[in-house]
């Protein structure tokens, strides 16, 4: 049954939250496989269970049931420090309020991710100046956040998510703070690392054009999935 | 990885100066106070410790009367029961005893050419200055043969020398004494002040046999001081002195002794235990402002560790671990308490020194006492910011990412 070769493998996933003595299901039984290289749009309502689905592919929290298969790996009996370690090597994160460290230049900024695997100062510096100038950034590199509009905000979160070459980079509406013209840039950013990087991208969104520069779309209610359709071609 | 943590942390605290700045007042002030007042403590140990030296080692003076309660006395001296004969019968019969001599004194106006001053003579064998532990500075002390024929020779103190002579030489000068001609044959070495503040180079001193016949025209002594050969020995010595004198005055088994025998050192030992308890009281009291300090760092860094929620989230989502952030507060805290340590050494030996300055307190800044209290303030840093840490260390990533 399981795919070896998929890089997210999801069985009979289950989150339940306790609020005091009451049970709330959040997710009630995902199956899901996410295969190398794909870039999937996560829909749904407030309460569908998307933002819990992608604490759980986050290494975030836990599965109440279930399993939750990362490059094969079973993730849900690691310990803390192991998920730390996965998120720093295998996911990057990037959020609706862009989460920049304030006071922080965009570069020391990017080279966070990269102060918890050791790397020696030089080669931080390095990756971090080229990780900048690939999302378009390199001549910003001194300018602290709120020097920096929306759009270049969110960049170098992308930049960040991006500098310890993950497996997957989880977006949650990455666009819900932009413009619409800022958006369909950063979109355009996304879509580039996934079709130039092959990096796989898993994007929280509840706007449709938004969903459409992804390849695969799936839709959460009431912590089910109730659609899961595939487009080859997505948005240019 | 150490390194970088550190620079972290000088960041955070350079990010809210004022505020590092109050919180670390507290390890300043903390720091600053137990250096200068254990200084003060030391200093006054030092001083009695100095003083106890110069009451000579191992001394004990032989005084006329019982020390204890009851019965009517005269003032000191005014009892005719030592002689010189007891002195010189301690110091040959009694094995303990080193060396004794009686000693006589009197305050008098003694002339020099048209000086006058009022000084303390005393009356002395030759065996006194190695009693005292003093030296003679130039020319000789009295010797046998002054005592034979209760010459008319005088050694006189540095004050004397200085009020009477200034810059002339003393030596074969001639003072009076109840206008009784002195040859001045030496100069003791400064010596310094008592405990009580007495100056003791403030003294002639002249053979005791002149000193009775000539000055007081008395046949008793008032006191006899005694060197004993060790301290081991002082009970000892205490004991036989005290049978001694009791046959020799002929003092029946149920009479009390006409004499008393004092331990200099122990009473030096007893004002020395005063400052010692003095020294700990201070450095306790300052110790208690160095944990107030450290309550000080802990409420910061629980303020900043709650304002710093979402920093904390972000670092996790990254690959913080628990450790790391806890780590990272930890340091935090420690360079905190230490940066204030170092400033509070500062503030401890300037003060120690403003206070030896311009209050003339004895103060003796001890480097181990540095050395400690830096090690306590980084102690404190660790302590006090341990909860702080470890309350960032154990937030939900999820949470932190969400606080506002």
């Amino acid at each position: 049954m399981i795919q070896v070769n998929s890089l997210i493998s999801i069985r009979n996933l289950e989150k339940i939250y306790k609020m005091g003595d009451v049970e709330v299901p959040a997710l009630c039984g995902i199956n899901l496989d996410i295969e190398k290289g794909e870039f999937v749009a996560v829909m749904g309502a407030s309460g569908s269970g998307k933002s819990t689905f992608m604490n759980i592919l986050g290494c975030l929290d836990r599965p109440t049931r279930g399993t939750y298969r990362l490059e094969g790996q079973e993730v849900g009996s690691l310990s803390s420090n192991q998920w730390a370690y996965l998120r720093n090597h295998k996911i990057g994160f990037v959020f609706q309020g862009f989460n920049l460290l304030a006071r922080t230049s965009a570069l020391e900024n990017v080279e966070l991710p990269m102060m918890y695997n050791g790397l020696q100062s030089r080669e931080r510096h390095r990756r971090a100046l080229e990780t900048l100038s690939w999302v378009g950034l390199g001549d910003r590199i001194d300018h602290m956040p709120n020097q920096l509009s929306g759009g270049q905000q969110q960049r170098v979160a992308v930049a960040r998510a991006l500098v310890n070459r993950p497996s997957l980079i989880l977006a949650d509406e990455p666009t819900g703070n932009l413009d619409s013209k800022t958006g369909a840039e950063i979109m355009e950013l996304f879509q580039n690392l996934n079709r130039r990087e092959g990096i796989t991208l898993v994007l929280v969104t509840h706007e449709a054009d938004i969903a459409e520069y992804a390849n695969r779309q799936i839709h959460f209610r009431d912590g089910l999935i109730t659609s899961d359709e595939r487009s080859n071609e997505g948005k240019e | 990885m150490w390194l970088m943590t550190l620079r972290i942390a000088l960041r955070a605290l350079r990010r809210n100066k004022l505020r590092s700045f109050l919180t670390m007042l507290g390890i300043i002030i903390g720091v600053g106070a137990v250096i200068a007042m254990v200084a003060i403590g030391e200093g006054a140990k030092a001083l009695v410790k100095a003083q106890i030296a110069s009451l000579g080692t191992n001394v004990l003076v032989i005084v006329p009367g019982a020390s204890m309660p009851g019965g009517v006395r005269t003032g000191f001296g005014g009892v005719r029961t030592l002689l010189d004969s007891d002195a010189r019968a301690i110091a040959e019969e009694v094995p303990a005893v080193a060396l004794a001599s009686p000693s006589l004194r009197r305050t008098e106006q003694v002339v020099a050419a048209n000086q006058n001053w009022a000084t303390l003579i005393q009356g002395v064998s030759p065996e006194f200055p190695q009693i005292r532990g003093w030296q003679v500075e130039e020319g000789r002390f009295i010797i046998d043969g002054d005592l034979d024929n209760a010459a008319k020779v005088a050694v006189i103190g540095r004050t004397v020398a200085d009020n009477l002579f200034g810059n002339e030489d003393p030596i074969d000068a001639v003072i009076r004494i109840r206008n009784i001609p002195f040859r001045i044959v030496g100069i003791l070495e400064a010596k310094g002040q008592t405990g009580h503040g007495t100056d003791q180079d403030d003294t002639i001193m002249v053979p005791y046999t002149t000193m009775q016949k000539r000055i007081m025209r008395i046949t008793w002594v008032q006191s006899i001081h005694v060197s004993v050969v060790s301290a081991e020995r002082m009970k000892e010595a205490q004991d036989q002195i005290t049978a001694l004198l009791r046959q020799r005055h002929r003092i029946q088994a149920d009479q009390d002794d006409d004499f008393t025998v004092r331990n200099l050192t122990d009473i030096a030992a007893a004002s020395s235990g005063t400052t010692q308890v003095m020294a700990v009281l201070l450095g306790s009291i300052a110790s208690i402002s160095l944990l107030v300090g450290g309550i000080g760092i802990m409420n910061i860094m629980l303020v900043s560790v709650t304002e710093r929620t979402r920093e904390i989230g972000i670092r996790m989502a990254v690959g913080a671990r628990s450790r790391d952030i806890m780590l990272q507060f930890i340091v935090e805290a420690v360079v905190m308490a230490a940066l204030g340590g170092a400033l509070g050494i500062v503030l401890g030996v300037g003060s120690s020194d403003m206070i030896h300055r311009f209050m003339e307190w004895p103060v003796l800044i001890r480097p181990d006492i540095i050395a400690f209290a830096l090690l306590v303030s980084g102690g404190v840093g660790v302590f006090f910011g341990f909860y702080p840490a470890q309350k960032a260390s154990r937030l939900d990533p999820i949470e932190a990412l969400r606080y506002e």
